[in-house]
């Protein structure tokens, strides 16, 4: 198909209005300060260009999202993970690796039989695939939305057990997770389990 | 001023030169290294963005809305690795920087920067043909760029090389022409013994020709309308046209045109050499823009008392330096906002302009200027 | 297949087991081995198929007790008056499946455990009336159960778990709070209580009355609250308590060495032998990336049974220990093994007859000793080693604490009275007879030979932890615990049998047959293997007591075969 270009006038092609045109456009987005885009709603220190600040702005992670693992503590700030090493046996790239307590180890409350020693998750290593969030029978280690996962060196990127705990905070998902007929069950299992043992008649 | 330098500047007159011309380079250096963060930080407002805005001053927090990128630019460009590829022509290789640097520079020697500091006139060398020596000068900038092309040994380069030497020569041609009537006006004998005997003008031009650029100023002093763009607006337009493909700027950068040759003729140069490149455009970019200030816009004068004369005191002369300086900062400021507004020319479209549309409306225009003047005689 | 034939007839009966009829001894051994009508149990694993059970234990007394191998039957009918039984129409015997005798049609399970077959029953295994049993016995068994799987450490090898999938329901329907009992309780020293896990089989209990003969243990409390319990004040400590930890079908039971030490899923399991004493209980040594963090016992009839005692299980913390020997040792200039077999090498072959002495550990492989009496033979060298005595007990603890005394003598390289001739060793070295002293594994230091005289000598030692005789010594080697190495022990009764490598040695250390071989090699000229398969043949053709009886490294099996001693 053959299009035929238009004819130009003698103006036009003069090309003068055009390029005054274009001065006038870019003069326009020059002062332009208004938000466009997925940005016009953020709040910002920042110029109204859509331009994100990336470290101090974060690109807002979609729900599902597969951020880094950490570990999550319950409402009461207790230690949910009891070592069972089940998330570094399915771990794919064997990122995870637990140390565990021993016998006599010591737990951060009353009631608790069992955590881990050292809990380290190599963050170079990891994929990100989720399996440790799904295998978890503790509901202790979530992915959470933490993706720039930066360091000066590897020693560095290997994460602890204090850092995964404090990245991880306490746990809300799991919380609302457990509220079963308005009464919060599961998230305060041993607190649970030691006033049902209490409450038990005794037959001796 | 203590005696002992009084006569030691008196007796060698070259130490004033090299004052001068450190002086000189000590403001255009930093404009070159500003006009380039200039130039991200309005073409990223222009499309939209905020630009380089993150380097302060180095070990601290403070920002400073990024004016501190040259100094990082800088120590990269000289940390990186200077890499020769194996198969460059190595002299040439490493010549053609400088070659493409240097007249962008040599070119501020006969511009009147300003009127008069204390005794010394501001201009470095006050040349009586200095428009004359300004064309030779800057055709000689084409040869960095045929240099590095030919000597890069590849062939985006080579192409480059061989599109930048084609275009420069045909606008210089155009803008050679194009200042002719400027000439035709401001070089007017009459007009020069006009002058009043006393008047400060006459002092300042004592000894000068009539092609120098001082007597060029001296002619638009008298109002804003004896500014030469007014006089003569299509060469004005032509002059500026030309120095946009002499600097190889958008829409005429097709030696570099990095969506062909993916960077033209500095293809195969890196760190501190591709910097050099680097500075020499936006060096030939002020030189350029002076050149239009001087020809066209007055020059370091403003049509306002006291500004319109040589300086009696150090203060006004350094008021005129800096009215030089903020001129030279809009046509700067012009060049940058066309580069994100055009698009780039075809080859065949640049040539058709050049040769066919300015040579010959800039020839039309001196015989237009001479009927005019013929005329009005 | 000859000596098979020739085995006196045994009585067999014909059972169906899910509709395929199954031909089965009708006495069967039982836990004491004596004879016992076989029971349903066993004739389905006969056949083939596995009955879930949690408290039958073939080694212990049948006690009937958790139900889980309840299964349902038909029984041929009785005879009538006629003396027939009853028949189907066409011809074949007729069986009535069992019913509650209350609720006619609705099946009745018996307990496999403890059901002997009759002729012509027929077993449903499989059924679906079978498997509802089940399900509604493992659903009582977790009533009260904790489900505590991440913390326990029988996770991975739980029965509980294991049925659970196979045999269990997805959703409990007791609504009631669980009973709560005590956890994390102190049975023993070695021993620790979970009793919210715990399904009352009474294995324990019966392994501590009737096997190990300390009757400690019983079930305290009534119904919901039946737990288990050492009698008031009274520990649980004699030395088979951790048998228990491993007949425990569930997490109730725990070792304290063991426990919140490693998840059993990431345990790799290597075949061995106990070093602890003369019996050389067969074991599995359960390691990861190089740690050695258990060891079972594995089931050998001919040795240990099912069994093996708390000292001998608890004694493997040395292999990992700290300062084991790992860097070689020699004179100036010698610091590799190629450097210092050379020079050893050089050493003995330059040696005049008689002058070499030799002490070997009765803790060495036969291939070990093997090669060092060789050696011995060759140089002319006094050789012996040192005894170690214990009391025995009635069970598995043998009186000699030497693993391998028997080895050692059938080598040559001591006699029925061990460590008789150190003395005349130490003797000989004063009067400067004995020039070169080779020290295998033992601190000679401590058996009449005193740092003194170690002096005097040439001395080469190769050992695994350090003392004061490898501090003297001039070449030290350093060895491998039995777990870094393979090769083959003989136990008191003259039963040859092998282990495997579970772990990597530390640094420098080699298996010391490696070493040995190439010693030899280099001073007698032995070279007729390549492998410590073939070193064993080789020994097995020249030991007297091997060769007699036609052993192979193959041979072997897992088990071991005996000798004539």
């Amino acid at each position: 198909m053959k299009v035929e270009r238009a004819k130009l006038s003698w103006l036009e092609r003069l090309y003068i209005p055009s390029i005054l045109n274009g001065f006038k456009v870019t003069m326009r987005h020059f002062f332009s300060w208004k938000r466009s885009g997925v940005y016009a709603d953020k709040q910002s220190d920042y110029s109204a260009k859509t331009t994100m600040q990336y470290p101090e702005e974060k690109w807002p992670v979609p729900t599902g999202y597969r951020g880094a693992p950490y570990l999550v503590k319950d409402v009461d700030d207790n230690t949910k993970c009891v070592s069972c090493q089940l998330c570094e046996f399915v771990c794919p790239p064997k990122a995870i690796r637990i140390t565990p307590p021993g016998q006599g180890g010591e737990v951060d409350r009353e009631g608790a039989e069992k955590m881990p020693k050292e809990f380290e998750i190599n963050m170079l290593r990891c994929i990100y695939c989720g399996f440790c969030q799904e295998v978890c029978p503790e509901e202790a280690i979530f992915l959470l939305k933490d993706y720039a996962i930066t360091g000066e060196n590897r020693e560095e990127l290997i994460y602890d057990k204090e850092k995964l705990l404090s990245l991880g905070g306490a746990d809300e998902r799991a919380y609302d997770h457990h509220v079963q007929d308005g009464v919060d069950e599961g998230i305060k299992k041993w607190e649970k389990k030691t006033q049902d043992a209490q409450n038990q008649p005794t037959f001796h | 001023m203590p005696e002992f330098i009084t006569e030691l500047l008196n007796n060698h007159a070259w130490l004033m030169v090299a004052i001068k011309v450190l002086g000189v380079f000590a403001v255009v250096m930093p404009m070159v290294a500003y006009s380039v963060v200039a130039e991200r930080r309005i073409s990223a407002f222009i499309q939209d963005r905020v630009g380089p805005n993150r380097v302060g001053i180095p070990f601290t927090k403070i920002k400073l809305l990024g004016l501190g990128q040259p100094l990082a630019d800088g120590l990269k460009s000289f940390l990186k690795e200077d890499f020769t590829p194996g198969h460059v022509k190595r002299v040439f290789y490493w010549m053609a920087p400088a070659v493409s640097m240097i007249p962008s520079f040599v070119v501020f020697a006969v511009i009147p920067f300003g009127s008069v500091l204390g005794a010394q006139k501001m201009v470095i060398a006050d040349l009586n043909v200095g428009i004359l020596f300004t064309f030779g000068i800057v055709s000689l900038g084409v040869y960095g760029v045929v240099l590095a092309g030919y000597a890069s040994n590849s062939k985006y380069p080579f192409l480059g090389g061989i599109r930048s030497s084609a275009q420069m020569i045909s606008y210089e041609i155009a803008m050679g022409m194009a200042v002719v009537p400027v000439f035709m006006l401001a070089a007017d004998p009459t007009w020069r013994e006009g002058l009043p005997a006393e008047s400060e003008w006459n002092a300042y031009l004592d000894g000068t020709g009539l092609l120098n650029l001082s007597s060029v100023v001296a002619y638009q002093s008298d109002g804003l309308f004896s500014w030469l763009i007014f006089k003569q607006p299509i060469a004005f337009c032509i002059f500026l046209i030309a120095i946009f493909a002499e600097t190889n700027r958008l829409p005429f950068d097709l030696p570099e045109s990095e969506t062909e040759l993916v960077a033209g003729y500095n293809t195969e140069y890196s760190s501190m050499r591709f910097a050099l490149f680097f500075m020499g455009e936006y060096a030939a970019m002020i030189a350029g823009s002076a050149l239009m200030v001087v020809l066209f816009c007055g020059g370091w004068t403003l049509p306002i008392d006291g500004f319109n004369t040589p300086a009696q005191s150090l203060g006004m002369g350094v008021l005129h330096i800096l009215v030089f300086i903020g001129k030279i900062a809009v046509f700067l400021g012009l060049m940058i906002w066309v580069r994100w507004m055009l698009p780039r020319f075809r080859y065949d479209q640049l040539m058709n302009i050049g040769w066919k549309r300015f040579l010959p409306l800039s020839l039309a225009n001196i015989i237009l200027t001479a009927i005019v003047l013929w005329a009005t005689a | 297949m000859a000596a098979k034939d020739s085995k006196p007839a045994v009585e067999t009966v014909t059972v169906k087991v899910d509709g395929r009829p199954v031909e089965v001894p009708r006495m069967t051994p039982n836990w004491e081995g004596k004879p016992e009508p076989t029971t349903v149990l066993q004739a389905c694993k006969q056949a083939g198929i596995e009955i879930p059970h949690y408290c039958y234990h073939p080694k212990l007394p049948v006690s009937g007790n958790c139900r889980m191998c309840l299964v349902h039957v038909a029984m041929p009918g009785r005879p009538g008056p006629d003396g027939k039984p009853p028949m189907n129409e066409d011809g074949t015997p007729k069986v009535f499946p069992m019913q509650l005798p209350y609720e006619p049609q609705t099946p009745r399970g018996v307990i496999g455990c403890a059901t002997g077959i009759i002729p012509g029953m027929e077993i449903y295994a499989s059924s679906p009336e079978t498997k509802e049993m089940r399900e509604a016995v493992m659903e009582s068994l977790l009533i009260n159960h904790p489900l505590d799987c991440p913390i326990c450490d029988q996770a991975g090898e739980c029965k509980l778990q294991e049925y659970s999938y196979d045999h269990g329901q997805p959703e409990s329907q007791f609504q009631e709070f669980k009973v709560h009992k005590p956890k994390a309780i102190d049975l023993g020293p070695r021993i620790t209580l979970d009793a919210e896990r715990c399904v009352l089989c009474t294995r324990c209990i019966r392994f501590t009355k009737d096997i190990a003969g300390d009757d400690a243990l019983g079930i305290v409390n009534r119904g919901s609250y039946n737990e288990i319990s050492t009698y008031p004040g009274e520990a649980f400590d004699n030395n088979y308590t951790l048998n228990t930890v491993d007949i425990c079908p569930v997490g109730a039971l725990t070792s304290n060495d063991f426990r919140f030490q490693m998840r059993v899923w990431f345990l790799k399991e290597t075949k061995s032998l106990c070093t602890g004493c003369g019996t050389g209980c067969n074991t599995t040594i359960g390691s990861r990336e190089n740690k050695m963090y258990r060891y079972e016992p594995r089931q050998n009839d001919a040795v240990n049974s099912d069994w093996m005692c708390d000292s001998g299980r608890l004694d493997y913390k040395w292999i990992g220990r700290e300062d084991r020997l790992a860097k070689l040792k020699g004179p100036k200039g010698v610091s590799t093994w190629p450097s210092a077999l050379k020079a050893i090498s050089d050493h003995l072959a330059g040696v005049e007859k008689g002058t070499v002495a030799i002490v070997a550990s009765a803790r060495q492989t036969n291939e070990e000793l093997f090669l060092l009496s060789r050696l011995a033979k060759h140089l002319g060298a006094t050789t012996d080693s040192v005894a170690r005595k214990g009391k025995a007990d009635h069970l598995l603890l043998a009186e000699d604490r030497n693993c391998n005394t028997t080895g050692a003598q059938l080598a040559g390289i001591t006699t029925k009275r061990v460590g008789s001739k150190l003395s005349s060793i130490a003797k000989e070295i004063s009067a400067g007879k004995v020039k070169t002293l080779i020290v295998f594994g033992e601190d000679v230091t401590k058996h009449g030979i005193d740092a003194k005289l170690l002096k005097k000598v040439t001395l080469i030692v190769s050992d695994i932890l350090p003392s004061a005789t490898t501090k003297a010594a001039d070449y030290l080697l350093p060895g491998c615990a039995h777990a870094e190495k393979r090769g083959t022990f003989t136990n008191v009764k003259g039963r040859v049998q092998k282990f495997m490598k579970a772990l990597e040695p530390p640094g420098d250390a080699l298996p010391e047959w490696e070493v040995l071989h190439e010693l030899v090699h280099n001073v007698t000229g032995l070279d007729e293997f390549r492998s410590i398969e073939g070193l064993f043949n080789c020994m097995a053709g020249e030991v007297k007591a091997f060769k007699d009886a036609e052993l192979t490294w193959a041979g072997l099996g897992d088990l071991g075969a005996n000798v004539k001693l």
